[in-house]
């Protein structure tokens, strides 16, 4: 099936005029976090409601049949996810935040109806106070510069609003206007990294594969997508599945490949169906298959879904598992590059990578490379979460600052009850379980691929998780060697039995059976997995422990040498104490305590029997007067 | 920088500071090695692919930093150090980290003194082991008469999965569960002896600690020896002796069967025989099977019948090939049955009191021995198989000092041997011989070329076209499973030229056996062969028909003749569809009685149109014409057989039918052919449920 510009044009003129005959549109997040929230009952029951009134709810724009309605769609996940459920009504520039299906009959006759603003419902600054009826001008959002994310508000499963925003126009720039070599260059000359997490320039892989001799070759999108609580990826295969395939398109005519797969781990099933809906409606559009726009050029795409194993996210073990085989890192040389699916010349790209294609096509590596660092240049998404005010899904610019993330988008850092305070704040652990701390001392550190390598950490696939100082950071280390232990597939000596040797000891250190020795050979056993792990996963694995033995090494010594955890989140150390200046004597702990370790007469001072003591936690859960310390 | 240029031109590397050339070399392992420089590998072998696990083999290369050597390919002007402090530390560690999760009970480990992982805490000066022990504790699998396998001093190099899958085509072990879970284990945990394992013994030859090892039977024999009642008679394979002798520092293809005759009276054996005097009747036999198959262009190709791995192999996957292979036992077997048959008349004790043990290269004869065809009145013709390490170490339990033994000869009449029967340790050598014999006897003249060179060499498929008295005759030799498997699917399908076929499971034949010392790479393989080729030279007859004792044999014992029926009876055997090996079934019917009757018709899972699927529903059709669903349990089980005309093994209640040729019938020829082979079962059926 032939197709060329004009037939771009044409759809992006029919989804412009049907829209055009709608008088309002709803867009309500349907990423996981709003749906956990209820954003799906919002829908039902705006549908409910407008059912049964004189306005008619559209929900697939067609050219027949949206006179004078409404248009309900459901978008990915729009990044301010602390605020969900999410509701925008255009073309009104509204933003409703925190919305609940209670909400949806006062927002039909208040606002579609009547054309007024709830205000209750706009976000107010908790700090000051300020009220904002779009995201224009809120900080979370006009701090941000969302390239990759921008179109995060459409609807993923309508091709044609993807070819409205500008979509495949730059898939039908590199079919017709631009050799293989040209692409490449391009990509080159824009400087974009990939954005997995290896930071490898990606116009030089493509280089390289388009260099390498074969009459076949492949693309890869990773959606494998592994670190725990990264989601950037998955909102883009979920929210934006076209941007992905004009990525890969692209990718293909640059290296001289015809065959593509998105490789998603099984557990996204919203991201398999959405990029399985999205090649379909691709297909049927005359972008997927044979001579594209008109050209020589073919290209197919299959979804394949993972199967449970975070070591697939590498390159050669994601190799392996389309192959069929056990998901196991290969030796590199040979690179995919050269020798990779099948044998055969591969390009492997992150999803946000080829998501980022389109736009330095579209507007040219000179404009790219305006945002960002020398470097680094471009935008990076980071799932934003842990101790801020604002968790959710953001895209800044390389170079931005620690601070401008945590503070200005963020909001600020948060204590245990939700009120933010700048004193709190501890660190940040960016790049999940490769990944390492930043101090408070690195604030102000613009951060690109180079300047956090340069630090211990690194850009990872950009999870940011902010850490009070209630937080130990010694059972941070844990919590990612255990991740990283568990993920690991077993091949290499060092990573196999190295990090779970590395666990062992963590453990010995936060329940009080290490001595001076376990520190030495901790760091040594780090040393020896860094430098002689067959894959990424096992050389990066003991960076958590590095970064936080080297910059909060003090709290490690308090567990090895005094046996005591400094924020009191480890309970195998903490010695419960109840505070006698604080203690009414009003014998509530006692009562309640479990193991009847309490003991002191009405209205005296309590004491706490540490030989008898489980550390459940009770009594400083019933004290009113905060008079228990140390749990 | 100038040195640079210079290796550039040179095409030479610099290795800790020494310049060493570049050849055909495909990484710089096997470069360092040549350099001198021992580098260490657990999983590293030339043979298979690159693996990368184990990492000990790491270097650092200047400007590109640390590189695992097995997988970087060499490039003139690199600069490696293979031993830097923060290496040195690395593989301290690496091997602290392996032991930390070892059976750490060296001294009783059979391995011990040959084990790679203590080889190299001892080179490394490990005195410690850092880490705190987390032992395995997985069961011992001691279910295969060949292998034992023990995970618990498995470290994971993948050596004989690999060797299973790539050189054997078999897989019968792979990895199970992720992470430091990981093991190595056959198909859904299951023990070593219910699955594909053809007892090769590969895995073995290639696994560098004590995680796979040979079943160690030394000390049965031990009891046998010190038994007063009874005498124990040996007979030692070819590749034994030319092998033997590295397990006391000794090169490969070094003759040593002299010393270990000695050794073995020493011992205690009683009379000590050689296998090749077998080999001899072996190819008298096999020979004239060949002979007689040839002229009726009946069965062809004959294909031989003395690896028991290879015999298995085809019982498994290529059941529909079993007629063509030659009814002949092995020479092990055919000494076990003429010792028996014949000593006790020679040295007046009963039959019962003589304890035949053979010393073979082979795990797989261990097997072979076990089978319920192979006993005579419940007492197997063979009672013990240890191998060449076995019977080193029994030497040295012994305190014998092998290398000062003055040799001894091998005892009358079965010590005699042409050099027809010592080369059937190699791969090529049964085909020699079987030619050296049918040439002649065809030719009615008397052989001066006794050579058949083109049968000899490491290749995995050799062929050859031999001219006997104007007929042309083609030949194969193959070793090693995966050119096996090549050559009989050829077979199986009807393209094959051959007339006469050799397969050795092992590659380069015994020699290279499962029950052999040290890791026999190519130079040792050919060294080992060219040992057994040149003592063919060095006996006075080289054609196995101018055996004299055996003739003679032949007159006492068997009318004569080979081929005859006394022959026939004691020196030829049958063989058995094995295609359904495993326990995955899936339940058609299932009866409510108790005892209801269990019915198995194999079906293969990747065809849609196996004839099992036909013959099976024949089978429900008949049990429910008859109103018998209560009193049976009707399973659809996985077969192994690869082609869709080869026969189905059909279980029903004890009985085992494995010989039903069942086709999708294309027209009513074929459907009458299934009906009469549909017969056999419908009366084991009847017998079983026809009250």
């Amino acid at each position: 099936m032939k197709t060329d510009i004009i037939k771009l044009q044409e759809r992006a003129g029919q989804y412009k005029d049907a829209a055009a005959k709608t008088t309002k549109r709803i867009i309500l997040c349907a990423g996981t976090g709003c749906v956990a929230n209820g954003s799906l009952k919002i829908r039902d029951r705006l549908l409910e409601i407008l059912e049964k009134s004189s306005v008619k709810a559209c929900l697939e724009l067609t050219a027949d049949n949206c006179d004078g309605t409404v248009h309900i769609s459901k978008s990915g996940c729009q990044g301010f996810c602390q605020r969900g459920p999410l509701v925008r009504i255009e073309p009104d520039g509204i933003l409703y935040t925190n919305v609940k299906p209670e909400d949806a009959e006062e927002i039909v006759s208040e606002t579609i109806t009547g054309g007024k603003v709830i205000e209750r419902l706009l976000y107010k600054d908790p700090v000051n106070g300020k009220i904002y009826r779009g995201d224009d001008e809120m900080p979370f959002y006009a701090r941000q510069k969302r390239l990759v994310l921008k179109n995060c508000t459409i609807d993923p499963e309508c091709i044609n609003e993807y070819i409205y925003k500008d979509g495949y126009k730059a898939a039908a720039k590199a079919c017709l206007e631009m050799t293989p070599q040209q692409i490449c260059a391009e990509i080159e000359k824009s400087g974009l990294r990939g954005r997995g997490g290896g930071g490898f320039p990606t116009g030089l892989k493509w280089k390289l594969t388009l260099a390498s001799e074969n009459a076949k070759k492949y693309i890869i999108c990773n959606g494998d997508e592994g670190d725990p609580g990264a989601f950037m990826d998955r909102s883009v295969m979920e929210g934006n599945p076209h941007s992905l395939i004009e990525g890969m398109m692209i990718a293909a005519r640059a290296v001289a490949a015809d065959e593509g797969y998105v490789y998603v781990r099984a557990e996204y099933p919203l991201a398999v169906e959405r990029m399985r809906r999205a090649v379909k409606d691709a297909e049927n559009a005359g972008f997927l298959g044979e001579n594209l726009f008109g050209s020589s050029f073919n290209f197919k795409i299959v979804v394949m879904e993972g199967a449970g194993a975070f070591v697939c996210g590498e390159e050669t073990a994601l190799i392996a598992s389309i192959e069929g085989k056990r998901g196991m890192p290969m030796p590199k040389p040979p690179f995919p590059a050269q020798k990779g699916l099948w044998g055969k010349p591969t390009v492997i790209n992150n999803v946000e990578t080829l998501a980022t294609i389109p736009v330095i096509i579209r507007e040219g590596a000179e404009n790219y490379r305006k945002t960002g660092t020398e470097k680094s240049p471009g935008t990076k998404t980071f799932a934003l979460t842990g101790h801020v005010a604002n968790t959710g899904l953001i895209e800044v610019p390389f170079g931005t600052t620690l601070r401008e993330i945590v503070n200005n988008i963020g909001g600020g850092v948060t204590d245990e009850k939700g009120n933010v305070t700048d004193e709190y704040f501890k660190s940040v652990q960016i790049g999940g379980p490769s990944g390492g701390c930043l101090t408070p001392e690195m604030l102000d550190m613009p951060l690109d691929f180079d300047s956090l390598k340069s630090v211990g950490a690194m850009v990872g696939s950009g999870g940011l998780v902010v850490m009070n100082n209630k937080t130990c950071m010694v059972s941070v280390a844990r919590f990612f060697m255990q991740f990283t232990q568990n993920e690991s597939c077993g091949k290499c000596v060092p990573c196999r039995e190295g990090t779970k040797q590395m666990l062992a000891m963590l453990d010995d250190i936060m329940e009080g059976r290490a001595d001076e020795n376990t520190l030495i050979l901790l760091e040594k056993t780090a040393k020896a997995v860094r430098i002689g792990s067959l894959c990424g996963l096992g050389k990066t694995a003991p960076n958590p422990v590095l970064s936080t033995l080297k910059y909060f090494r003090e709290e490690y010594e308090a567990h090895v040498f005094k046996k005591r955890c400094p924020t009191g989140q480890c309970k195998a150390l903490a010695i419960p104490e109840i505070l006698a200046d604080k203690c009414k004597g009003c014998m509530a702990c006692a009562k309640k305590c479990p193991v009847g370790a309490i003991s002191g007469a009405k209205k005296e001072a309590h004491k706490i029997d540490p030989d008898k003591c489980i550390k459940c936690g009770v009594c400083k859960t019933i004290c009113r007067f905060d008079a228990v310390t140390g749990i | 920088m100038k040195g640079e240029t210079d290796m550039k031109i040179n095409n030479t590397v610099k290795i800790n500071g020494i310049d060493v050339e570049i050849g055909d070399e495909k990484n710089l392992l096997e470069l360092i090695r040549k350099a001198g420089i021992e580098i260490p590998t657990f999983c590293y072998h030339s043979e298979l692919s690159v693996y990368g696990a184990c990492r000990l083999c790491i270097v650092e290369v200047d400007g590109k930093g640390i590189m695992a050597s097995c997988s970087t390919a060499p490039e003139p002007g690199m600069v490696i150090h293979t031993d830097t402090k923060e290496i040195r530390e690395f593989r301290k560690i690496n091997v602290e980290l392996l032991l930390a999760n070892h059976d750490r009970e060296c001294p009783t480990c059979p391995k011990s003194s040959h084990c790679a992982l203590q080889d190299l805490g001892r080179r490394l000066g490990v005195e410690k082991v850092r880490f705190k022990e987390n032992p395995k504790s997985v069961e011992i699998d001691m279910s295969s008469p060949s292998l034992t396998r023990d995970p618990n001093k498995c470290v994971l190099c993948g050596d004989c999965v690999r060797v299973c899958k790539e050189v054997q085509g078999i897989g019968a072990i792979d990895f199970a569960n992720r992470g430091s879970k990981s093991c190595v284990a056959p198909a859904f945990n299951d023990n070593l002896a219910n699955v594909e394992c053809v007892n090769c013994g590969q895995c073995a030859a290639v696994c560098p600690t004590g995680a796979i090892i040979p079943r160690q039977d030394a000390e049965k024999v031990w009891d046998a020896i010190y038994d007063k009642d009874k005498i124990v008679v040996a007979q030692i394979a070819p590749a034994v002796r030319v092998a033997l002798g590295e397990y006391f520092g000794i090169e490969p293809g070094a003759n040593v069967a002299g010393k270990l005759v000695k050794a073995m009276k020493i011992m205690g054996f009683d009379l000590v025989f050689d296998t090749s005097f077998t080999a001899d009747m072996t190819i008298f036999e096999e020979a004239t099977e060949f002979i007689d198959r040839f002229k009726k262009a009946d069965k062809l190709p004959l294909i031989t019948s003395c690896c028991p791995a290879w015999v298995k192999f085809a019982e498994i996957y290529f059941p529909e090939l079993l007629h063509n292979i030659s009814t002949c036992k092995s020479p092990q077997q055919m000494f076990g049955s003429v010792a028996k048959k014949v000593l006790p008349a020679q040295t007046g004790i009963k039959r019962e009191n003589i304890v035949v043990v053979s010393v073979m290269p082979c795990t797989a004869k261990k097997f072979e021995a076990t089978l319920p065809k192979f006993k005579t009145d419940g007492i197997p013709d063979v009672d013990h198989v240890i191998t060449t390490v076995e019977i080193g170490r029994m030497i040295n339990s012994m305190g014998i000092k092998f290398n000062d033994l003055e040799p001894e000869a091998f005892d009358m009449p079965m010590g005699f041997a042409t050099g027809g029967g010592v080369i059937f340790g190699a791969t090529g050598g049964v085909m020699e011989a079987a030619l050296r014999y049918a040439v002649e006897k065809v030719e009615g003249k008397k052989l001066k070329n006794v050579d058949f060179k083109a049968v000899r060499g490491m290749e995995k498929i050799k062929e050859a076209e031999i001219d006997v008295a104007g007929t042309k005759i083609n030949v194969a030799v193959v070793n090693g499973l995966v050119a096996a498997r090549e050559v009989a699917t050829q077979i199986a399908q009807g393209k094959s030229k051959y007339h006469f076929v050799e397969v050795m499971a092992c590659p380069g034949g015994c020699i290279a056996g499962g029950g052999q010392p040290g890791m026999a790479d190519l130079k040792v393989r050919q060294m080992r062969a060219q040992g057994l080729y040149q003592s063919d030279k060095n006996m006075q007859l080289q054609k196995s028909q101018d055996n004299y004792l055996v003739e003679e044999c032949y007159k006492e014992n068997f009318e004569g003749c080979p081929g005859s029926h006394a022959a026939h009876h004691a020196l030829h055997t049958h063989y058995k569809n094995r295609s359904q090996i495993f326990d995955a079934k899936v339940p058609v019917i299932r009866g409510t009685e108790k005892n209801s009757v269990p019915i198995i018709v194999t079906i293969c899972a990747n065809r849609e149109d196996c004839p099992g699927h036909n013959l099976l529903a024949r089978v429900v059709k008949y049990v429910k014409d008859n109103g018998w669903e209560n009193k049976v349990n009707i399973d659809a089980a996985f077969s192994s057989r690869q082609g869709p005309d080869a026969p189905i093994c059909v279980t029903v209640g004890d009985e085992v039918l494995d010989s039903c040729v069942f086709r999708n019938p294309m027209n009513t020829e074929e459907e009458i052919r299934n009906r009469c082979e549909f017969e056999s079962v419908r009366k084991a059926m009847d017998a079983c449920l026809k009250t």
